[in-house]
């Protein structure tokens, strides 16, 4: 089942998709968004592959392991949440910092990023891992 | 020295992680997961020694402070239980390596056991209801993967049972949560334990009675046992050991812990009740186990039965009886892993667990026979092996508070459980090797027996002899620890206390 | 409007219960994220009023909801989310070894029923 619109409409939304879910992500501390968000944006992004490409598409378009991302994305919300610790706080303690940059002005960032990243892995590599093994079926 | 309270968690979820990292390396996998629940258990010894000298120990986790935050909580009771239950976890690893075929294994087993390992250690941890439900599934979703780890039908019924049942538990769970987060605006146990107070005596006792089901689901205790004896036997014996082992005592650890901490006291006739289900237990799942002419479906009606046991105790609401729970489920979660382990070692050197195709094993496996001898006959509960002291506990605390009619079946149950064990003896390792079916059976016969599944299975019988051993001092920490739980004011203090 | 979230509530289990006692599995299934779903909304009513955001800086009337159970409700959600799409796969290779959708009859019951012993219950179970 292939479907010309379909693929061309997709090869046109699909890194705008992307973009948005990094948006997502990096947006989340005090506005909507986040890495679970972010996250699931960019795996409807890839469903949209899936859909016109099939199973093997969007396997590809992630060069690593469904299993890889999964696990890169878990080890990093599991050391952001050991770190702080090192640090000589608390456990899963946050920490805010405010940068000033030429053109940009002022960005916060706080050390929840790092752990948000690691949801968005998480929700990505699943989805993927999804596609690949469920999603696989039903080509043949 | 608080970062030991999360330690027991932080472990296995970081090598959960790597080893999905390295899904493809088999060798690093099994050297990670090995030295993750080795570690892990090391910090619960440390956790268990640091607590017994200087009590309660507490971590806010983020530096948020209860009971707004959320709380990792350590106190004498969860300690102690942890560290058997580490102990336990470990064997059952060391005994996977040898027993699970590499294909089994390499199908991400080394990752999802650790993922069970943290919902275990999790479990006995949390300092409040929401996280106690989230604990539950880290590892009960973990646990249904494992269960079907090989995807063959005749593990996909059953397997189907265990996820809608546990899944129907879990709904109740999360109603049951937010009823009492209506009622009180808290989900911190220890908060729960001051304002449950002041809410009206008839919905206090409605929601202990939802959280007795939710839990009794977990525990499987009568009349919500029935999926357990039809969903454990399917998985492979090293999946089913730690299942029998751990997963319904955290049942049992939950049910004791908002029973005590959370709803306090026993008025409203609750303690009746639970001595009628435990009593009901203990006879449904014996009389279970002898109907049954396979060697894991007895083992798993025994759990029943056994639970039955733990209830009692709680039921009983005092510090003599809950001590003596205290050492019986420590006791118990080593023994019936071992026995399992025992029935894996016999289904690999024979591929049948079915006690009519099976005989004359302890002329072929010697050694297995003795493993079985020790748990089993400390499961029925005869000295000087572990299963007798807890009992003992349990029948004098029963007498002191007069409850003679669940003690009466304490003690027929425990006949009958010696009588299922010797059934399983006979059957299994007397009588004669050269049936013709055996010979005919095995399809895949692997004479011996590997190296890792024995050293395994020793080493946890040898903690049953040692709890049996160390049975005094053992008792002595339960009662500390039973006395923490029926005057709950220390605990409450040491948490709420952190805030200030 | 608390009114009529708790009616839904009611409804989703009432309805979440009917399918769970059938015999079909994807029935199951539906009942119970039904069930799930009730449960959820259940959590997020148990926060109280409505109000508004609670964001510091932002709320301005001093009426603000309660962010813990529907932190409570979102972290719900996904497990529960998570353990049905489990579920699915289940039953859809449960379908894919037995092509049959029906819960079976217990095994043990089955044998009790007709009274046999050992022999067949070997082949059944053991292997």
């Amino acid at each position: 089942m292939t479907s010309l619109i379909l693929e061309t409409g997709t090869r046109a939304v699909f890194h705008t998709i992307l973009v948005f879910s990094v948006f997502l992500l990096f947006a989340g501390h005090n506005a909507p968004g986040g890495g679970f968000i972010g996250g699931l944006v960019a795996g409807a992004a890839l469903v949209l592959r899936f859909v016109a490409y099939g199973s093997q598409d969007a396997a590809r378009t992630v060069r690593a392991r469904p299993e890889t991302v999964l696990g890169a994305g878990v080890f990093a919300a599991a050391a952001s949440a050991i770190a702080p610790w090192f640090a000589g706080g608390q456990l899963l303690e946050s920490r805010l910092w405010a940068l000033t940059l030429p053109l940009l002005g002022t960005i916060k960032a706080t050390s929840v990023l790092v752990f948000d990243v690691g949801v968005y892995f998480v929700v990505v590599g699943l989805v993927l891992a999804v596609l690949v093994t469920l999603g696989g079926e039903l080509d043949s | 020295m608080n970062i030991l309270v999360a330690l027991p968690i932080a472990i296995p979820v970081a090598a959960a992680a790597a080893a999905l990292l390295v899904h493809l390396r088999l060798r690093l996998q099994r050297i990670l997961s090995v030295g993750a629940v080795a570690g892990a258990t090391a910090a619960a010894a440390l956790l268990l020694v640091h607590v017994e000298r200087s009590g309660t120990a507490v971590v806010s986790v983020g530096g948020w402070e209860p009971p707004v935050g959320i709380v990792l909580v350590a106190d004498l009771f969860s300690a102690l239980l942890l560290l058997v239950a580490m102990i336990t976890v470990l064997a059952v690893l060391v005994f996977a390596l040898g027993q699970l075929e590499r294909a089994v294994e390499e199908r991400y087993f080394h990752p999802l056991y650790l993922v069970l390992t943290v919902g275990v250690s999790a479990s006995f941890l949390t300092g409040d209801l929401f996280n106690l439900f989230v604990a539950f599934e880290v590892m009960l979703i973990a646990s249904y993967v494992l269960l079907t780890l090989t995807g063959r039908s005749e593990q996909v019924r059953p397997a189907m049972t265990y996820v809608v049942v546990s899944l129907l538990s879990s709904t109740l769970f999360i109603t049951g949560i937010a009823l009492v987060y209506a009622a009180t605006g808290t989900v911190n146990m220890a908060d729960l334990g001051q304002r449950l107070a002041d809410v009206p005596g008839a919905l206090r006792a409605g929601l202990a009675a939802l959280f007795l089901v939710v839990f009794g689901i977990k525990a499987a205790i009568f009349p919500l046992f029935f999926w357990l004896p039809d969903s454990y036997p399917t998985a492979p014996a090293a999946v089913t050991a730690v299942f029998a082992g751990l997963l319904t005592k955290i049942g049992v650890y939950a049910i004791i812990r908002t029973q005590t901490v959370v709803f306090g006291s026993s008025d409203g006739g609750a303690d009746t009740l639970i001595l009628f289900l435990a009593g009901a237990t203990m006879l449904v799942g014996v009389l279970g186990a002898i109907a049954q002419d396979d060697v894991k479906r007895i083992l798993s009606f025994h759990i029943v039965s056994q639970i039955g046991y733990m209830v009692f105790g709680l039921g009983l609401f005092s510090v003599a009886g809950l001590a003596a729970t205290t050492v019986f489920i420590i006791h118990h979660m080593p023994v019936k892993t071992s026995l399992f382990l025992v029935g894996g070692i016999v289904e690999k050197v024979t591929g049948t667990g079915a006690l009519t195709r099976l005989g004359g094993m302890v002329h072929r496996i010697p050694m297995t026979a003795g493993l079985f001898m020790v748990p089993a006959l400390s499961l029925a509960g005869l000295p000087p092996f572990s299963g007798f002291y807890g009992k003992l506990g349990l029948v004098q605390a029963g007498i002191q508070q007069q409850r003679f009619l669940v003690v009466a079946v304490s003690l027929l149950v425990s006949v009958l459980t010696l009588f299922s064990m010797a059934k399983i003896w006979t059957g299994v390792f007397w009588g004669d090797v050269d049936q013709p079916e055996v010979a005919a059976a095995p399809a895949k016969p692997g004479r011996t027996v590997p190296r890792l599944m024995t050293t395994a299975t020793v080493g946890l019988v040898g903690v049953t002899v040692v709890i049996a051993l160390a049975a005094e001092p053992l008792f002595q920490l339960s009662r500390r620890a039973a006395a923490d739980l029926i005057q709950p004011g220390g605990y409450i203090e040491a948490v709420l206390g952190a805030a200030r | 409007m608390t009114l009529v979230l708790a009616g839904t509530v009611a409804v989703l289990y009432a309805v979440g219960t009917y399918l769970l006692l059938q015999r079909t599995l994807t029935r199951i299934v539906i009942g119970l994220a039904l069930l799930g779903h009730g449960a959820n909304l259940l959590l997020l009513l148990a926060g109280g009023p409505p109000g508004e955001p609670p964001l510091v800086g932002e709320a301005t009337s001093g009426v603000v909801s309660d962010p813990l159970p529907q932190a409570m409700a979102l972290t719900a959600i996904v497990i529960t989310f998570g353990v049905l799409a489990f579920l699915l796969a289940l039953a859809y290779r449960s379908w894919a070894v037995s092509r049959n959708d029906e819960v079976e009859d217990d095994v043990e019951d089955r044998r009790v029923a007709a009274g046999k012993r050992a022999s067949v219950h070997d082949e059944e179970v053991g292997q």
